[in-house]
Parts: structure tokens; sequence; C-alpha cells
């Protein structure tokens, strides 16, 4: 067997916090260091196997983005290492960070911030392949053509403006943009999270496609769990920082196993008639900055024990390859102590 | 029983460069007391200034050009300006996507609710306050005695929305329209504001029309749909006609084409084409250049398609599947 295209080992990523005057006098004060950080990413490992699509779930604050930023090799992570092919995507540590490959390409949310407004879609296609000399200047033009095709639109779109198309074919010269890179790992962040909902179907067809015909590997970054269902072979979902349950998607949808989970599926919206019956998840997010102790979802989790409240789960093997992190899943959440 | 929001003919039109579009055309619609309408389409197809007008909330260079906007027997287009301000918060109000649209990010929470609670009904402070404190309880706000002291920075976004929503409730208005008062908002909170919202509409009859993209938001949450595209109501009926058995080709390539209910990995049915630019309407049905059913009759205005109480906006609408 062949090691997995993407391998990200126990990462952690911690921004930390400016303290102001007022902090560290106060901390001075009461003996302690001043500023905290936030804990964007803990101890997350995944792997992408070569042709592989995995869904990256989770709600605002999960860290899902700081993952994907990771990955791409903008941000380096505080622990743990990322390896493509067995080597690392990036070298530094926090503010110097050399990204090492161009293999690695990303596809933004918003596809209006992601072009520059004042260069021909052309050029913004182009630019990369020919700086890193993956193109020859002689065929640029040609290849730029191919490529707008390729994703649906027309090839003498190369000499316009972002300003002249709209949402949904921006997002599709975003996509050749990344395209154009012959890159080995696509991370799509929040690809299709601002289109209209017929425009997104749209583009989740460009991307079922050239998947076909590429061969693509790709992480897919996603709060929907519905568009996730549909491209993604396996599902991670994160809480607050780590990732709380990975499985197949065949098998997390049919039967999602921890309860936060199994939460986020309940309060979904569905599609059909009659009214349906919210049983929404109580409480609210916790902050990243001081995460509750041992496992990040016990004060909002209905099956929360003694043990939850002090001791981190670890994510331990569910059968048929699912993970999951829960006491639940690990010898029990331990007994209350009577009263 | 009359409705408590009458809405005939509205009609909203803006002077641009390119000339004068119409982004709301002729909307009729009403509201019995506590049931949700749900008001769907996607970006410019004219929810949102349907939602504005009604409040008499455009600006230059728009302006509501024709129609009736009947708010418990009181057209609110034939009120002075002034009147019309006091018919706002207190009879119907609005819920924006943006909570800090509503809120004044320098005040507390107690002392702008007390002000919008003394706008309307003379009182002193303090019966203000506890107004406004039963209201942030009503929308599921936990000890919301310590909320009052709290400034909106304080809040999660979440709890800010919840604020918005029962500062449009402070005065028990007979309509409030919400205009994607989730979107901005992570699924779990979004599920416990729903869950509010539908409890708020059954217990203080509350007529609601909720404005949104989502078409599972709506189809969960409301009694009644309208789907709109560029500025027309193209089909109107209950929730369950609308997503159930959809008439116009619109709604049903729309419900088609979210994902979830098709075969993983497979080709998303999709409508062709994009939305349209309100200035480059088709003669005729403005759908007709992306419709799969469109002929040459579609290039006359398309009459409304009755069935029953289901309306839709349709030569050729579906027949039953």
């Amino acid at each position: 067997m062949t090691a997995p295209l993407l391998e990200i080992d126990t990462v952690s990523k911690r921004f930390p916090l400016k303290a102001t005057l007022a902090d560290k006098v106060a901390a001075r004060l009461a003996g302690r260091s001043a500023g905290g950080a936030v804990h964007a990413v803990t101890d997350v490992s995944l792997t992408v196997e070569r042709g592989e699509v995995v869904g990256v779930v989770g709600e605002s604050g999960c860290g899902k983005s700081t993952l994907g930023r990771i990955v791409s090799g903008i941000y380096a992570p505080t622990e743990g290492t990322v390896l493509l092919d067995g080597k690392p995507v990036a070298t530094g540590r926090e503010d110097h960070v050399n990204k090492l490959t161009t293999r690695v390409q990303m596809i933004h949310q918003d596809p209006f911030a992601s072009l520059n407004p004042r260069m021909k879609v052309g050029e913004t296609i182009s630019e990369g392949p020919r700086t890193h000399g993956i193109v020859s200047a002689a065929e640029v033009g040609d290849k730029t053509r191919a490529l707008l095709e390729q994703v649906g639109l027309r090839g003498d779109y190369a000499d316009r403006l972002p300003h002249q198309f709209s949402g949904g074919q921006r997002q599709r010269i975003a996509i050749a943009r990344a395209l154009a890179m012959q890159p080995d790992l696509l991370v799509l962040d929040e690809a299709v999270a601002s289109l209209d909902v017929s425009i997104q179907a749209q583009v989740l067809n460009l991307f079922l496609d050239l998947r076909r015909d590429l061969g693509l590997t790709a992480l897919f970054i996603s709060h929907d769990l519905s568009v996730v269902r549909h491209v993604c072979d396996r599902v991670a979902i994160m809480y607050l920082g780590r990732v709380v349950e990975l499985a197949s998607a065949e098998r997390l949808y049919a039967e999602p196993k921890h309860p936060y989970t199994q939460a986020l599926f309940a309060s979904v919206p569905t599609l059909g008639t009659g009214r349906q019956d919210f049983r929404p998840i109580k409480g609210e997010i916790p902050s990243p900055i001081d995460p509750p102790p041992g496992c990040a979802f016990h004060p909002r989790c209905p099956f929360a024990g003694p043990r939850c409240r002090v001791e981190i789960p670890r994510l331990t093997d569910a059968g048929a390859g699912r993970t999951v992190a829960c006491h639940l899943n690990d010898g029990g959440v331990g007994q209350e102590a009577a009263a | 029983m009359s409705a408590a929001l009458d809405i005939q003919g509205l009609t909203t039109r803006f002077d641009t460069r390119g000339g004068t579009v119409t982004a709301v055309d002729d909307v009729s619609f009403s509201v019995d007391r506590g049931r949700i309408m749900g008001l769907v389409g996607e970006s410019g197809s004219g929810k949102s200034v349907t939602g504005f007008s009604i409040l008499g909330l455009i600006d230059e260079p728009g302006r509501v050009t024709d129609g009736r906007v009947i708010v418990e027997e009181t057209d609110l287009r034939s009120l002075s300006p002034d009147h019309l301000r006091s018919m706002r918060g207190r009879k119907v109000s609005m819920v924006f996507q943006d909570p800090m649209m509503t809120l004044n990010p320098v005040l507390r929470i107690g002392d702008q609710m007390a002000m919008a609670v003394r706008v309307h009904e003379p009182m002193s402070k303090a019966k203000a306050l506890e107004r406004a404190r039963d209201a942030l309880g009503t929308v599921g706000i936990p000890s919301p005695e310590e909320r009052l002291a709290a400034y909106p920075h304080q809040l999660s976004g979440g709890m800010r929305q919840r604020v918005a929503i029962a500062t449009a409730l402070l005065h028990r208005p007979a309509v409030i329209i919400a205009d994607e008062p989730t979107t901005a908002l992570d699924v779990s909170i979004q599920g416990q504001i729903l869950a509010e919202v539908r409890r708020l509409a059954d217990e203080t009859h509350t007529a609601i029309v909720w404005i949104t993209h989502d078409l599972a938001v709506v189809s969960s949450l409301a009694d009644d749909i309208c789907v709109m595209y560029a500025g027309k109501i193209v089909e109107r009926g209950t929730a369950e006609e609308v997503i159930g058995q959809p008439r116009h080709p619109y709604t049903r390539g729309l419900l088609d084409s979210v994902p979830g209910q098709h075969a993983p990995g497979t080709h998303l049915p999709q409508i062709p084409g994009s939305t349209p630019q309100l200035s480059h309407l088709p003669s005729g049905c403005p759908f007709r250049n992306r419709c799969p059913r469109a002929t040459q009759l579609c290039a006359s205005a398309p009459p409304l398609a009755r069935f029953g109480d289901h309306t839709a906006l349709c030569h050729h609408p579906l027949e039953t599947t």
C-alpha cells in the first residue's frame, strides 16, 4: 500500500493574544504570565489518499479554515507536521512561514475578494504557472483558453475583467486559476457557500466532472452537511479545534456516533414537507481562548458524565474505519457521585 | 378573520444610470395572525426590497410606486411620515440579517430596549426595563436580568440576534418582517432560533414574514411560501403544496438543485444560466430563457395559473406528478 498523499500529524495551531498594558499589570500583580492564546486547532491528525475527497465540517470557530490554511502552507503549525508526498508543505514558525510547494492550491469562499479586480482574467489564471515555469511563454495563451473552457467558460473571456462576471462565473475562474498550477491537492474553503443554490449546483457539478476527469484529490471544508455528503468520500467533524469524529461519508450520515455530530444533524433544517420539530443543541459554542476542561463538548452534551469534565477523550476506533473522540465509545462517561 | 398583513400590487422601482428597473413587480400576498410566510428567492430576486418596501424603508434612488400595504386595516402607504414612524416598531417591526443594524453598540441592552419601549408608550424607565427583561426571556435568553446590563459586543452573534428579535417583540406587533435573520448564524444556533420563532408565532399570534434564500429553512419553518424571481412572485401556496408539489418550473429547478436528496457523487439537476439582471429581462416570462418548458407563448406575459389557492405565474405550469 502506498503512503497517503497528505499526512497531517498531530497538528496544533495557537494564535497568541496580544496582551494590553492593563492585562500585563493585572498579570504581574497576580503573579502569572500575561496573554493567552486562541487554540484554533489542537492535535489534529488526518490523511488524504490520492484521488480522495475528504470533507472537514464544523461550525464557526471550530478550526476548519485554520486547518485548511496550514495544509496550504499559509500558516505554519505550532506543533506537528503536514507532509505532502512525504515532504513538508512549509517550514518556519509563526510569522516566518516559507511555503515550500505549489502543489497545494486553495479555492476561497468569496470570488469577489479572491480575484484581483484590475487584472484580466487570463492574467490571473496564467500568473502562477508563468512565474513558476509550469508553462512556456509560447503556450500560455492556449493553456489559459483551454483552462477556461475546462471550467465551462468561453476561451475569449481571458481578456475580460472580473467585474464582468457573476459570482458563479468568478468561482469558475478561481477554480481555473488553481488548476493552472497542476496541483496534487486542492483545498476548498467554503467554495460554494456564497453562491445561490441554482449556481451552487452548477459549480458542484463542475467539481464532480473535474474530479472524474483529472482524478483530483481535495480537502473540502464546509459547514454545509448536505453539500459535503454529495461530494466527499470521508468526513471529519470538528468541534472547537479538534476532530471529534471521522468516518466514510456513507457511515457518518447513516449513523452519526459522536453526540455533537448527532446534535448537528438534528439541528439542520431539511427540505421536506411538514413542519420540522427542531431539537436544537442547548447552549453556545465555547470560546477557543479558554476551552472547557475535559471534553470540549461536555457543557452542551446530553450524555456528559464526571469523566467528561476532566479527561479529554481520544479518537478511538469505532469499527469500519470510523474513529470517534467520546468516552461513550471508550469505557463510559463515569458515574455521578451519590449526593 | 382579516389578515394581519395584506399586500396588494406592491411595486418598487429604482432609477439607475441604465434606466428604471422594477425590483418589486406587482407583489401581492397576505399573512394571517400566527402564520409564518416564507418569502424565498435567490440574490436579486427582490425579496429583501419587498421587506423594506413594506416598512417604507426604501431610500433614493428607489421608490415604492404602487400598491397597498395594509396592517390591521391601515394602509401604511397612505400615512404621513410621522404617523408611519409611530407604526414601525409598534405594529410592524423588522429583524435584519445583521443584528448590529438594530443594536446601538455604545448603549447597554436594557437602555436601548427601554428607549424602544418608551418611544411608543410613555412609562417609567423601571417599567420599561421590566418589559425588556420579559421580552428577553420570551426569546429564550438565559438570565435576562444580567443581559440588560451588557453591551452588544459582550454577546455572541446568536444572542445578539435574539436581542434583536426580543426588541422587535416589545410592542407585541401584529407583523414582524425578518430578513435572513439566521443566515449568518451557525446551524446549531439557527436551530435554537427557528424553534423559538415557531413558538412565538404559535403563542403570540404574530404574523411573520421570513425572508430567506434557504429552501430547507422555509420548508421546515413556514406555513406558506412565496417564491420570488426577478421581482415577481412566481409561485404561492402552503409550504406543503410548494415544496411537495411545485407548479412553477423555477421552483421545481430550485428544489432539485439542493444537494442531499440525490445519490452522492451524481450530477445535480441544475438550472442553466445565471440569475437575471433586472435591467436586461426578457419580454414576457422573466424565466423563459432558463426554462426547460419554455415555448414561443412565453414571450407574452404569463397568466396566473390556479390550483385552488396554490398559484403559479406560468404559461406551462407543472401538472400533478
